[in-house]
């Protein structure tokens, strides 16, 4: 269970995270919206430790992540993939999958023996084979397209096996075809592994379709949480960000 | 290898998968054989100035391969790494001098002292991003410099240490005994050379080429990256002060100059020559190094100008260094041989 209470943090003046209290069931599946600049990804910097929070409190099951490094936080169970598909250019897809599982069993200072160990072979084929990767496993990071790139960075946190999963838009930079492709990608991935995922969206057609649980942000605060019909009825919503897109018509 | 697969990465093709051991039975089968070469060497060519050549190979490429553990592997551009070159050198130096223990005793103390210093000033250093790092390690190679030449009581100051390192032989071995020099010598480099492929290439080295290529995403694994950073600088400044210890042995005397900036200059110099994407490079630079060095200093005396010319063909025109070039080169051949 995660949650989060209290949250803040403030940059000069503007407050990006604005007093957020959350609660995320185990192995629930939340889609975060909001305009830009509503803090979204601020949110997700906060929880992996990337930002430290003004004030509040971030409880993975019952212990408190705030002030934490983000190796601290990710040995506890808290993995993330970025906006930008945050991978190692030089790399093949299966040595960064390999050195991964190194780095999670505490093994990533080993010097006495010869990369790759045995013992991480596995998790690492897991992985690979779970994203649809494994036939280019030999491919550079580099040389990989921007799709399966993205899909590189959620296997690169999804390999530590992470108790809670945060996607910073899993489909950012895609085309439509591609965006399906990678959301029913996570849909699959959340209902296999049975873990926490919350992930940003920002195209309201797939947020409402696969998304049981919305928490909509707005300058920093909580506008609104609650199921798909939920969010679309609410005249906060529909006010701050809804009214004001194309999907107006949709909403009402 | 890496290089290789991106080259032709276009089909996915079922390649056999990395596989650890062979690697490392190859990496022993290779250094011996490169040993029982070297140790060869002086029955085949009885030439004094070759043994002398390989010896300064060993003490710089011992230098520039521990510098390219930084350099190439961890992305961290060290421009005072010779100031570990310099402590290795006065430190054995003096020792032998001052104290009179047996050869192994002081290599082990040197290494020590090495070591301390090493932590201290990469604990301040590797915090620091690209360019202040540079800066900073540059800053503490003059602070070693400046200590040595205004240190006179100690070190002899712009006199270095004179009167010879005395050598007095131990299980066998008689370091004043040209022959036996040049062997221990090739043992020391082929020995560093192979510990260090085998950190290259351990899951620590892997962890390493992360950081290179992203850090933040290597602390997003759980990697702490300080801490990664400071286990190599420290282990490549014990390279570097073994190489460090060769030199003052063949000299028999430790000089302000090798620990000067101009060391630090050179070692990069020599990666950028011999290439930093194989584990090699540097080595292959050092000999294209020593020998641009000697013979352009017995042709010019404005070998500074022809070395500069030199460092810009490598660095506009090929882009990289010799060893990155040849191993391009025949990935190039080998794929046309194929289509």
């Amino acid at each position: 269970m995660l949650k989060i209470r209290d949250l803040s943090k403030s940059f000069g003046g503007v407050k990006a995270t604005d007093n957020v209290s959350l609660d995320f069931a185990d192995g629930s599946l939340t889609a975060v919206i909001g305009p830009n600049g509503a803090g979204k990804s601020t949110f997700f910097n906060l929880i992996t430790g990337a930002l430290r929070p003004d004030a509040g409190q971030i409880l993975l099951n019952g212990v408190d992540m705030a002030g934490k490094t983000p190796p601290e936080i990710v040995r506890h169970g808290i993995g993330r993939a970025f906006q930008v598909a945050s991978i190692f250019p030089s790399l093949t897809v299966e040595e960064t999958m390999l050195a991964a599982v190194c780095a999670d069993q505490r093994r990533a200072g080993v010097m006495h023996r010869r990369f790759p160990l045995a013992e991480t072979r596995d998790r690492a084929e897991h992985a690979m084979e779970l994203l649809g990767l494994a036939n280019k496993r030999n491919r550079t990071a580099a040389t990989l397209s921007h799709g399966d790139q993205k899909l590189l960075d959620i296997a690169l946190a999804l390999v530590l096996e992470p108790k809670v999963l945060l996607l910073d838009e899993p489909t950012a930079g895609m085309g439509t075809e591609e965006r399906w492709r990678m959301i029913d990608k996570v849909r699959e991935l959340w209902e296999k592994q049975k873990i926490t995922v919350v992930f940003i969206e920002h195209d309201m057609d797939i947020v409402f379709k696969i998304a049981p649980e919305i928490v909509v942000l707005c300058y920093g605060r909580i506008l609104a949480t609650g199921t798909p019909e939920a969010i679309r009825r609410n005249e906060a919503v529909i006010e701050a960000y809804l009214g004001s897109d194309d999907h107006a018509g949709a909403v009402a | 290898m890496t290089e290789l697969q991106a080259g032709q990465g276009a089909q996915p093709l079922e390649v056999p998968r990395i596989d650890a051991r062979p690697q490392r039975y190859r990496d022993v089968l290779i250094a011996l054989a490169a040993f029982a070469l070297l140790a060869l060497l002086p029955f085949i060519f009885g030439s004094k100035q070759l043994l002398d050549f390989v010896i300064r190979c060993a003490a710089y490429g011992l230098f520039a391969t521990s510098l390219n553990l930084l350099v190439g592997y961890t992305g961290l551009i060290s421009f005072g790494h010779g100031m570990f070159f310099g402590l290795g050198a006065y430190g054995f130096g003096l020792m032998m001098q001052k104290t009179g223990v047996a050869i192994p005793v002081a290599f082990v103390a040197t290494l020590a002292m090495t070591f301390v210093v090493a932590v201290v000033i990469g604990a301040i250093c590797v915090r620091l991003k690209e360019i202040y790092f540079a800066f900073v390690t540059l800053a503490f190679q003059m602070l070693i410099h400046s200590t040595i030449l205004s240190w006179q009581s100690l070190t002899g100051g712009d006199q270095g240490l004179r009167g010879g390192i005395p050598r007095p032989p131990f299980l066998g071995i008689d370091l004043s005994n040209h022959l036996h020099l040049y062997i221990t010598s090739c043992a020391l480099l082929v020995i560093g050379l192979f510990l260090m492929r085998q950190i290259a290439q351990s899951p620590f080295g892997y962890t390493l080429r992360m950081i290179r290529d992203n850090a933040t995403r290597a602390s997003f694994i759980g990697i702490d990256v300080w801490r990664a950073k400071l286990t190599i600088f420290v282990l490549a400044a014990l390279f570097a002060a073994t190489g460090g210890m060769i030199m003052a042995l063949f000299v028999s005397g430790a000089y302000p100059e090798f620990a000067y900036w101009t060391i630090s200059g050179e070692g990069i110099f020599i990666n950028m020559l011999g290439g930093v994407t194989t584990f090699l490079g540097p080595m292959v630079g050092t000999m294209l190094f020593l020998i641009l060095n000697d013979t352009v200093t017995r042709l010019t005396e404005y070998h500074g100008i022809v070395l500069g010319i030199v460092i810009l063909f490598f660095a506009i025109g090929l882009r990289k260094g010799l060893m990155d070039f040849a191993v391009e080169w025949f990935a190039q051949r080998r794929g046309e041989g194929r289509g």
